[in-house]
């Protein structure tokens, strides 16, 4: 794993935080009495490209919503880009600016055009000139190739066109990780290539990227490392070559039987 | 399936050779004899239904429209104009009643050489709430600020007085009639939107304090009749204030009546912040807006959208409920009616009812325009949804 980290963070600007891009250590958290998540030990290097997989309430979403402060979590530390993950409402505004995160139910804001969608936060919270804000969110429209639809609004857009335009929006803030969860499992069958073609085209960009997804294909193309949990654990972190073809754990070969055929 | 539903002999496999021909669709049958039967006559109770509201409608409507303009006088100087005469036996409405005491029902008392900035007023207030109901409207912001923070207090200096600027005071005591419902009901409207607002959010938000006062003030409130909460304003206040120190008789019915219409309000508000599905809540933390922000940019637009049919049902209850301030001693619209309606000058067997009926058609044409307006919201925002 290092090795691939380093080959990329060679391209990447230094930062105040040199270290890794995301850093969790002993992650515990209950809802209610019921724990979701134990002894979460992950570390994602700066341009890493790390899948999440694993069967339904094994606690992926819930892990990745941690790091960006949507949920709480009652032990263990996270620390994004240098910045810990603490209770402090202004750290935790500090981190949701750099990480990017595209929801399942894309979460486009419906009273704003594709465009505002875009820049609301950039102006807003970046502090960015209307128009400068509007070029970049033209740019990176372009570049999710659905610039002729800026000006419509999210409901006249098709599911895979209204989740690249969710994509856009969170590159529009130029994040420095970017979370997916679970992106194509709210698509029609044919709109989830063109999701996965703009991740792909993303990671080539050197991104850091944290997915949660069930596309075995895109995480042998794409993921540096592969990780599975179940039941709140991790049970097996391992490059996809090798999680594909030789899987260590007993749970990880039930589940890649199950979902591979 | 295919056993029972197909001949042995057939293929279960079918490919299309020739693409399905357009056809036009079949004509329907039309005709007014056809509307008749399928809307007023589709079954035997139902046309004895449509029998019966015509009825209704043959007993209702006639002695209305007799009343109202064919028996009507509408000239004339006094009493003697509406009087049974020979030309006339049955007099109906007395408008000309109404005509001579028309500017007392706008203005009230309010001084006649002053009256000009009452016609300002009403001109300031139109244009304000066409700018802040059209939803199209060019920079609507801008007119949101100009409801809620320029009008109150141009208004206020400009009805009041401010003798500085050559504006002689006018004490609160002489303003009545359509000036003093429009006051208070605007005064409910710009008061109870951003309290309600808050008293709203305020029910939802995490910190205790904050959370038990709005539920407290919101469920005290509207356990209590309006009637109750005015008295209190105005009765119950003086007792515990001293008398220099006692507020204005007007200001203390308003008071009552944008902590009445604040409590209503906020539960409105509050059905609409429901609706905000927490994805988008996500989004908006997700992407660095704070609370402030989130709410401001994401959530509040989309839930007043939503909630406007539900403002404007308040407000018209609110404006119907401002005739309760003629209980406290102020002249609104109703009150003028009421006391122009005694006039000795004009005592006939009519003039009540013509009053009565005047302050009717006022209320129920206001109303209708805003029932109207709440419905073509609700037609837009069903509208597939566009925006």
């Amino acid at each position: 794993m290092s090795s691939t980290a380093e080959t990329i963070a060679r391209d990447t600007p230094a930062t105040a935080a040199d270290g890794p891009a995301v850093l969790i250590s002993g992650l515990y958290k209950w809802y209610g009495e019921f724990q979701v998540l134990a002894d979460v030990n992950l570390e994602v290097a700066r341009g890493e490209r790390i899948v999440i997989c694993g069967p339904s309430g094994s606690g992926k979403s819930t892990l990745i919503r941690c790091i960006n402060a949507l949920e709480p979590f009652q032990r263990g530390s996270i620390v994004v880009d240098g910045v810990s993950v603490t209770d402090d409402l202004k750290r935790i505004d500090e981190v949701r600016r750099e990480v990017g995160m595209v929801f399942q139910q894309f979460n486009l804001f419906p009273h704003l055009t594709v465009l505002e969608n875009c820049t609301l936060a950039p102006i807003h919270v970046r502090k960015m000139p209307r128009k400068e804000a509007e070029e970049i969110a033209m740019r990176y429209l372009a570049r999710v190739r659905i610039p002729e639809q800026a000006h419509k609004y999210p409901a006249q857009l098709s599911g895979g066109q209204q989740q690249r335009v969710a994509i856009a929006r969170s590159l529009c803030m130029a994040p420095k990780i970017m979370m997916f969860d679970e992106p194509t499992s709210a698509l029609d069958p044919e709109m989830v290539k063109e999701v996965l073609d703009t991740m792909v085209s993303l990671a080539e960009t050197g991104m850091t990227m944290l997915c949660v997804t069930h596309e075995m294909g895109f995480a042998r193309q794409v993921a540096d490392r592969v990780v599975f949990m179940d039941e709140g654990q991790i049970v097996e972190i391992n490059t996809p070559a090798e999680f594909f073809t030789n899987p260590r754990h007993e749970r990880t070969r039930t589940f890649l039987g199950q979902i591979l055929g | 399936m295919t056993d029972l539903a197909m001949p042995a002999h057939k293929s279960v496999a079918f490919v299309r050779t020739t693409p399905a021909p357009r056809v036009p669709r079949p004509p329907l049958p039309g005709g007014p004899l056809h509307w008749v039967r399928t809307n007023l006559f589709p079954t035997p109770f139902n046309g004895l239904l449509t029998l019966l509201v015509v009825l209704l409608f043959v007993w209702t409507v006639p002695p209305l429209v007799r009343f109202l303009f064919i028996d009507a006088v509408w000239m004339g100087t006094s009493r003697d104009a509406c009087l049974p005469s020979a030309a006339n036996p049955d007099p109906g409405a007395c408008w000309a009643f109404v005509r001579t005491w028309f500017s007392f029902f706008i203005y009230g008392p309010y001084p006649m050489a002053e009256r000009w900035r009452v016609d300002v007023f009403f001109a300031l207030l139109a244009f304000g709430t066409a700018w802040l109901l059209w939803l199209d409207a060019p920079r609507r912001g801008l007119g949101a600020a100009f409801f809620f923070l320029v009008l109150p207090v141009v208004s206020f200096v400009l009805l009041s007085g401010f003798p500085a600027i050559g504006l002689p005071t006018v004490d609160t005591a002489s303003w009545g009639g359509l000036l003093v419902t429009l006051v208070v009901a605007s005064v409910g409207i710009v008061v109870s939107l951003p309290a309600g607002i808050l008293l709203a959010l305020g029910r939802r938000s995490t910190m205790p304090a904050v959370r038990l006062f709005s539920i407290g003030f919101i469920e005290l409130v509207r356990g209590v009749p309006l009637i109750t909460v005015l008295f209190m304003a105005s009765v119950m206040l003086p007792l515990f204030v001293p008398p220099a120190w006692s507020p204005d008789k007007l200001l203390r019915a308003l008071v009552g009546i944008a902590i009445f219409a604040s409590a209503y309000m906020a539960e409105v508000v509050r059905a609409g912040l429901q609706s905000i599905p927490k994805g988008q809540y996500e989004a908006a933390n997700a992407l660095g807006l704070g609370y402030w922000r989130t709410l401001g940019l994401v959530v509040l637009p989309q839930a007043l959208r939503v909630t406007i049919p539900n403002i404007v049902n308040n407000t018209i209850a609110l404006f119907k409920d401002t005739t309760l301030v003629f209980f406290v001693g102020i002249f609104d619209f109703l009150r003028t009616i009421e006391i122009a309606r005694v006039d000795p000058n004009w005592a006939t067997p009519v003039t009540s009812t013509t009053g009565y009926a005047f302050a009717a058609i006022f209320y129920f044409v206001a109303c209708h325009f805003m029932s109207r307006y709440a419905t073509g919201i609700e037609r837009r925002l069903a509208a597939g949804d566009r925006r």
